[in-house]
């Protein structure tokens, strides 16, 4: 048996093309007679368009067609590439076609679109005033999702009572849309030796994919080819089919590799429509080339959240009930329900014995939302942790301690509770020994000690905070052929984001073969090439979902080698085992076949073996992938069907040490440690530059990056790197700590869970509370964390910014 | 005769078109579309050398040397990210010093020497050592940025061969990275640099 694949790191195939320049994303690709696209965006946060005249455009020599929404399918009410009444400025209105960009460009300028100024929002609580205006003509908040049919937009208005809290800076609780609650509410306050009352305003940020959605696409045979970016290649093909208004078997999709992700494109973009049907109409390929601009308007943005915690504590720190209120901001489409998932997180995380969440999901008029890296979750530890450190401040408790005491363990309970009244479970925890570990790594205990005391005009402060997320989906499927080359072949149907899950997913399936990887080819990033249907790649779903997905099939593969041995060579395929690229007798090496034998064998033989039959449950899509292959070897394919007993969660502690100067507000991240609570290591190298990149962006989060609008022209204001800062290596110490705890999750075949959501919130909440630790658990109650917010605070005792004020 | 991107836009301008745009715009080849060459326009076929070799090209005078690379020399490793010298991700050497191609003419840089990823490794295949050093620490995730990184890298390890972890990162701190294991990434420029001094 050689040395499992798994647990052991490796050079993916893909990095080779990637340091030469040779890997393609989607702007890369050419095709003769390329035309070129520019968008029409609409200068204004809501109007309807009157009228267009295009004369000008069309008689420009050049150009070759324009495509207004009219063009587009009907998609009942959800989102398209295009629109005749924007509810955001920046939204799509038309898409020139010409022979070259200038040219394109040049037409959009000559085009003349008569807008019907109509009323807007920019601010969620604005929306909630008695007077204050819909950002759509349909109301302006989603409902409670009704079970089939989803949420229909509602029109509420809170009363000028409900308001009389903002004049203290605490969020107003109006009529909530939904609700859910456990436990005893009011004997747990009642309970409490201390009860805190606070309110956070998380911002919003744009996903800015190194990548923009740029976009080329071609017509051949009737069918659809698209080079576009997406995070989820099997699960982008259906919708392109959807918003181009064909049959997914006519789309053809190109996506090898895409400049990140972080949920902009979790199942594709929307805008990539506009170039598929520009060609259609002008029967030429063509290509769209979204600009940095553009893509902060169009290329999605994370939910903010004006958050209320009401927290009580037993003297000993361990949390007595929770009372959590919160006002989404999901912008102009959606809806998006991170506000559930950050209430639910609240629960998993810091497991109060009593619970009420309530949130209401406003729509504005500024650019949409999607779940962005720990969507809801990195929302949740900003409202929830000013409220543990002031009350571990004046329990004088550690903030390691409090975190430990209330932290979720084993199959720990959580909310919402189910139909049946019953709170769910954990599959599996490891809360409180990633807090221990992280603090002897950090030496947290001689860090503490140091935290507070001022030198010069330095002072420097210790924070802890965990992160989680919902970390596996199941049921997916996979498709893999031994063939006589004597090679694997694992057909893999997720994105190429760089994480490597892509590739990682058929280590498990080589794993099950004792295949040796040099004889593992993975095929991805095609639909031509059929490919399974997975998991989405996103959500921290992929690592789970399609190990299991993998060992199923290669569980299918084993059996069906060792029967045909037994077909073959006599005996019962028990008798058989699987080792050194061969199958062969218990006892008697000798008596077996090589894998390239049994493949040839699997052909001759047919049915089952070569994929012409095919398991019953299966997806469509994979079986329209396996009947193509079918007969080019011994075919592995099979649904995973492994039992789970709980709901699967990963978790990320989280340590930050930050330097703050009081004489400018500078804060400096000293040093930072993510332990990853994420069940058997698979990859250790890709899991380590995940916690650290998920850790920076939640740093990001908490000391620069957010999206400003501007409430009286209802535009975006940062719509460049430059006024929405990302970190840059400057930021970060030049080495950052993490590891992981490598407790295999029981609930799980392989023992995976996913990675990529926790250490965001991790990172978010730990900065954030170790600036509080130096400065003061009063300085800020908004993020990001910037230098006038904490000299305002020192300097002159108020807070910078209207309290409840968002996108400033 | 080097044109400053002041005096570019101004010609933009003076042409009728959008100057805000102008940057990121680009114009096929004049063979899709017969254009007229204005008065006093400068001449459009160039010789560039590029990588080693000498291209010639037909560049418009407001093309930059990022739309110059990739559209008319099919070097698409060089990216472009923002087109706006935020990001980093165009970075070319010009003459062994890093430059966001998407900020440089491409008629200003006529006889100098351009390198881009591409021109990196050896023609049979060997890899530049800071391409291996990246390749063996597995430096990058979604690697859009990568190219960038690696060619502001070598430009700067061509000053100071030797460098500590920190003074790395100032090398190379114009590029961005939003994946963001920036503790990786510098690994694996470390790792190069060694590889570099020992080649």
């Amino acid at each position: 048996m050689a040395e499992k694949l798994v647990g052991q790191n490796y050079l993916p195939v893909d990095h080779i093309a990637k340091v030469t320049g040779r890997a393609k994303y989607a702007e890369d690709f050419r095709a003769d007679g390329m035309l070129f696209t520019k968008l029409l965006l609409s200068p204004m946060p809501h109007a309807r368009v009157r009228s267009i005249n295009m004369d000008a455009a069309l008689a420009m020599p050049g150009v070759r067609a324009i495509l207004t929404a009219d063009d587009l399918p009907d998609l009942g009410g959800a989102e398209r590439a295009l629109s005749n009444e924007p509810i955001y400025a920046g939204e799509p209105i038309l898409a020139v076609a010409a022979v070259d960009e200038l040219t394109a460009a040049e037409a959009v300028e000559r085009i003349d679109v008569d807008l019907e100024p109509l009323p807007f929002v920019t601010d969620s609580l604005d929306s909630l005033r008695p007077d204050g205006p819909n950002p759509r003509l349909e109301g302006n908040a989603w409902g409670a999702p009704v079970p089939g049919e989803g949420s229909a937009i509602e029109t509420i208005k809170w009363t000028t009572d409900d308001f009389s809290e903002e004049a203290f800076g605490r969020l107003p609780m109006g009529r909530a849309l939904e609700e859910w609650s456990y436990g005893e509410l009011d004997a747990g306050f009642a309970d409490a030796a201390l009860v805190l009352d606070e309110t956070f305003v998380v911002q919003s940020t744009c996903h800015h994919t190194m990548e923009t959605r740029s976009a080329m696409a071609y017509w051949q045979n009737g069918k659809l080819f698209i080079h576009a970016t997406t995070q989820s290649v099997a699960r982008t093909r259906g919708n392109i089919a959807r918003w181009v208004g064909i049959d997914p078997t006519q789309v053809v999709l190109i996506s090898e590799y895409t400049g990140g992700g972080f949920g902009s494109r979790g199942a594709g973009a929307v805008s990539s429509s506009i170039p598929a049907l520009l060609s259609k109409k002008t029967n030429a390929p063509v290509m769209m080339r979204i600009t940095r601009e553009e893509e902060s308007y169009i290329g999605r943005q994370r939910t903010n959240m004006t958050g209320r915690a009401k927290i009580g504590f037993a003297n000993d720190g361990r949390i007595t009930a929770l009372d959590l209120f919160i006002v989404q901001d999901t912008g102009a489409y959606g809806p998006l329900g991170d506000h559930r998932s950050a209430g639910r997180a609240a629960s998993i995380l810091y497991q109060p014995p009593a619970m009420r969440w309530r949130a209401v999901n406003v729509a504005t008029n500024t650019p949409p939302r999607q779940q962005q890296r720990s969507p809801g979750e990195m929302q949740v530890n900003a409202i929830i942790e000013p409220v543990i450190t002031k009350a571990a401040k004046q329990l004088g408790i550690d903030q390691v301690a409090i975190h430990r005491l209330n932290a979720p363990e084993g199959k720990a309970m959580f909310g919402p509770p189910g139909q049946d009244g019953q709170l769910q479970y954990l599959t599996s925890s490891f809360v409180k020994e990633a807090l221990d570990r992280g603090a002897e790594v950090f030496n947290w205990d001689a860090r503490r000690a140091r935290a507070g005391q001022r030198r010069g005009s330095k002072v420097r402060g210790v924070g802890v905070t965990v992160g989680t997320h919902g970390a596996g989906s199941t049921d997916y499927d996979s498709i893999m052929t031994i063939r006589p080359d004597g090679r694997l072949y694992v057909q893999s149907g997720v994105g190429n984001l760089g994480t490597h899950s892509c590739m990682d997913l058929a280590r498990v399936a080589a794993d099950t073969l004792d295949m040796p990887w040099e004889k593992v080819e993975v095929i991805w990033g095609n639909t031509g090439k059929h490919l399974p249907w997975s998991c989405m790649s996103v959500g921290s779903q992929t690592t789970h979902a399609m190990t299991r997905a993998n060992l199923a099939g290669g569980m299918d593969a084993r059996r069906k080698l060792q029967e045909i041995a037994a077909r073959d060579l006599g005996g019962s395929a028990a008798d058989y085992e699987i080792g050194g690229e061969r199958v062969f007798r218990r006892g008697n090496a000798t008596q077996g076949l090589t894998f390239a034998q049994a493949a040839q064998r699997a052909i001759e033989l047919g049915g089952e073996y070569d994929g012409h039959e095919l398991p019953g449950d299966i997806n469509e899509m994979t079986r329209a992938s396996a009947t193509a292959l079918a007969g080019v070897g011994l075919m592995g394919v099979a649904r995973d069907n492994y039992p789970r007993d709980g709901a699967t969660f990963s978790f990320t502690a989280g340590f930050a040490e930050v330097e703050v100067d009081v004489e400018t507000g500078a804060v400096t991240l000293v040093d930072y440690l993510g332990v990853a609570d994420v069940g058997t290591v698979i990859n250790p190298r890709s899991l380590i530059a995940q916690i650290n990149g998920g850790c920076c962006l939640g740093i990001a989060h908490a000391l620069f990056q957010k999206a400003v609008v501007d409430p009286r022209y209802g535009v975006s204001l940062g719509d460049r790197f430059h006024y929405s800062k990302p970190l840059s290596i400057l930021d970060v110490p030049a080495r950052l700590q993490a590891e992981a705890l490598g407790l295999p999750d029981p609930e799980t075949p392989v023992g995976a869970r996913g990675v990529g959501e926790p250490p965001v919130g991790a990172g978010y909440g730990a900065v954030m509370n170790a600036i509080a630790d130096a400065v003061g658990v009063d300085v800020f109650r908004r993020a990001p964390v910037t230098a006038d917010i904490v000299l305002m605070s020192l300097e002159h005792g108020r807070r910078m910014h209207d309290p409840l004020r968002a996108h400033v | 005769m080097s044109l400053s991107r002041r005096n570019f836009i101004k010609g933009v301008i003076a042409g009728g078109a959008v100057a805000t745009s102008a940057g990121y715009l680009f114009r096929g080849g004049g063979s899709l579309l017969g254009q007229s060459s204005a008065p006093g326009a400068v001449e459009r076929l160039i010789t560039l050398s590029v990588n080693g070799q000498s291209r010639r090209v037909d560049v418009m005078k407001q093309e930059t040397l990022a739309m110059t690379l990739r559209y008319k020399l099919g070097l698409t490793g060089t990216k472009l990210g923002c087109d706006r010298a935020e990001c980093g991700a165009c970075t070319v050497l010009i003459d062994d010093v890093p430059h966001y191609a998407c900020s440089v003419l491409t008629h200003s840089v006529r006889g100098r020497r351009i390198a881009t990823i591409e021109g990196m490794s050896e023609p049979g295949g060997a890899l530049h050592p800071i391409q291996q050093g990246v390749l063996d620490e597995q430096g990058f995730q979604c690697a859009f940025c990568l190219p960038g990184f690696v060619m502001a890298a070598t430009g700067f390890l061509k000053t100071n061969p030797n460098p500590t972890r920190e003074e790395l990162a100032h090398g190379v701190s114009g590029n961005l990275c939003r994946c963001q294991d920036y503790d990786k990434i510098l690994t694996a420029l470390m790792r190069g640099a060694e590889y570099l001094r020992q080649a």
